[in-house]
């Protein structure tokens, strides 16, 4: 049984198909990546397995549920969406990586916190750190943090890399192999990159409203 | 008050001003004629049709006419404010919701407070003054909230992402619009009686009540325009900001 499938999803905006009958599954603990063109409707695609947006017609389904039958946030929290330019929240690194338990009306375990810092190679000394002094890739990496606090069960990324200097790069991959390994997470990235397409497993091209699988010897 | 004396002739002399207005307007090429003169006819009309209302509704002094007065103020407040909400979804349901609320909570303090009577020629003016400011104010959060949710949407999206209710992702919108909607009444608090006399006041002075009186009643209406607008803007933006997502707690428009 997949964890994550999709059956003749559509999306529609201004009379134009942009997700256009899409059937598609993701399993447990895997790790795919999706490619295809600037506009091509990745971002809409995977916001729709996110339930951030609704579906024209067709449907997801999580463990074999029909998505609009469970109560969005608690969906969002096991189906984590991490957004191409994140804005980070408040003043410093502490509040963005407090937010998550604020949500889940939870103190805040600072221990966990400096563990999620380690992840991505940052650490406890970077927790008071104002954000304004943080370099993009040190942003993108605590913003990701914020999906992670709490580990979802499919953690979707979008371009989370585009940008960021290969140590930056680097660090994001340790955190997903160490998620994944540890806690079964299953990834969804979203990339342009040359370097990440080609160490990627499971690779698949978006283009003309249409998920195909890449076949990666060709 | 035999001070009040404004003949027919010196009302029609005053027309001259409106003259002036055309007359700059021509010379200049503002091309705001028509609008003058329809302007100057509405002022003209509605006052009159006001004046004589007014003057009825006074003389039959019934209880029951005094509150259907009351509910057409609040109905055409919250008509006005559903036209200045940009179309926002449920805008005029909303706005007479908050208005009405706040217009009755207010009345009922005041009254009970021994500080009005529930008399039409006292009643009425008062729900002219709370409904106006308090169309204002849901105006202000209805057009605040309609620009913010275009300029935050993707921190917005962000945060529902990460499994924040709609609520608490449009926490800091709510509370910024609320501080918009009160920012006028704030404002005017701040410099009353410095620069101009407010409308109340100097009415009570021109027909000749005692200054210091005039003072009092103006505080009190200060006070209470500061409570209506916070109130309605509340009711206003709580509601309001349910209006930009679907029953799924997503993000439309
Ligand atoms: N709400 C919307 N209304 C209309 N068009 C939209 C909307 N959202 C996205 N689009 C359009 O859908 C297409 C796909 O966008 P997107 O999913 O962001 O592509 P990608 O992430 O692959 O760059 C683009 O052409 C974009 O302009
Ligand atoms: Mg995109």
């Amino acid at each position: 049984m997949p964890q994550l499938a999709t059956s003749n999803l559509t999306y529609q905006a201004t009379g134009r198909s942009i997700i256009n009958g899409i059937d598609w599954s993701l399993e447990k603990q895997e790790i795919v990546t999706i490619t295809g063109p600037s506009g091509s409707g990745k971002s809409t695609f995977v916001r729709l397995l996110a339930s951030l947006l609704e579906p024209t017609s067709g449907t997801i389904t999580f463990d074999d549920q029909d998505i609009e039958t469970l109560d969005p946030i608690a969906y969002r929290r096991r189906v984590s969406y991490a957004v191409q330019q994140p804005t980070l929240f408040g003043k410093t690194v502490r509040e963005n990586l407090a937010f998550p338990y604020q949500l889940r009306k939870k103190p805040f375990d600072e221990q966990h916190a400096v563990k999620a810092l380690q992840t991505v190679d940052l650490g406890a000394s970077d927790l008071d750190r104002e954000i304004t002094s943080l370099s993009g890739g040190e942003k993108q990496r605590v913003a990701l943090l914020r999906n992670v606090m709490f580990v979802p069960e499919v953690l979707i990324m979008d371009e989370v890399t585009t940008g960021l200097d290969s140590d930056s790069k680097g660090s994001v991959h340790k955190m997903i192999d160490y998620f994944n390994d540890r806690h079964q997470l299953s990834v969804i990235m979203i990339t342009h990159d040359e370097e990440e397409l080609k160490h990627a497993h499971n690779l698949y091209r978006l283009a003309d409203g249409k998920l195909a699988e890449v076949d990666q010897h060709e | 008050m035999n001070n009040l004396i404004v003949s027919n002739t010196a009302l029609g002399l005053t027309g001259v001003f409106v003259g002036l207005a055309l007359w700059i307007g021509y010379r200049e090429k503002l091309g705001i004629a028509k609008d003058l003169i329809i302007a100057t006819f509405c002022c003209v009309i509605q006052l009159f049709v006001v004046g004589y209302v007014l003057k009825y509704v006074f003389r039959v002094d019934s209880w029951l006419l005094t509150l259907l007065l009351i509910l057409v103020i609040i109905f055409n407040g919250a008509y006005n404010a559903k036209g200045r909400s940009n179309d926002l979804k449920n805008s005029f349901p909303i706005s007479l919701l908050a208005i009405a609320t706040s217009t009755l909570v207010i009345l009922l303090v005041l009254v009970f407070a021994g500080a009005v009577k529930f008399i039409p020629s006292q009643i009425i003016p008062l729900t002219g003054m709370i409904v106006s400011n308090s169309m204002v104010a849901m105006g202000l959060c209805f057009r605040t909230m309609n620009s913010m949710f275009t300029d935050r949407r993707s921190q917005i999206l962000e945060m529902l992402a990460l499994g924040a209710s709609p609520m608490t992702a449009s926490k800091g919108i709510i509370r910024d619009a609320i501080k918009t909607g009160l920012q006028p009444t704030i404002d005017t608090a701040k410099t009353v009686g410095l620069v101009a006399l407010p409308g109340m006041m100097s009415g009570m002075i021109f027909a000749g009540a005692d200054p210091v009186l005039a003072i009092k009643y103006q505080i009190m209406v200060t006070f209470m325009l500061l409570g209506i607008t916070s109130i309605s803007s509340m009711i206003g933006c709580y509601l309001g900001y349910q209006s930009f997502y679907n029953q799924r707690q997503q993000l439309i428009k």
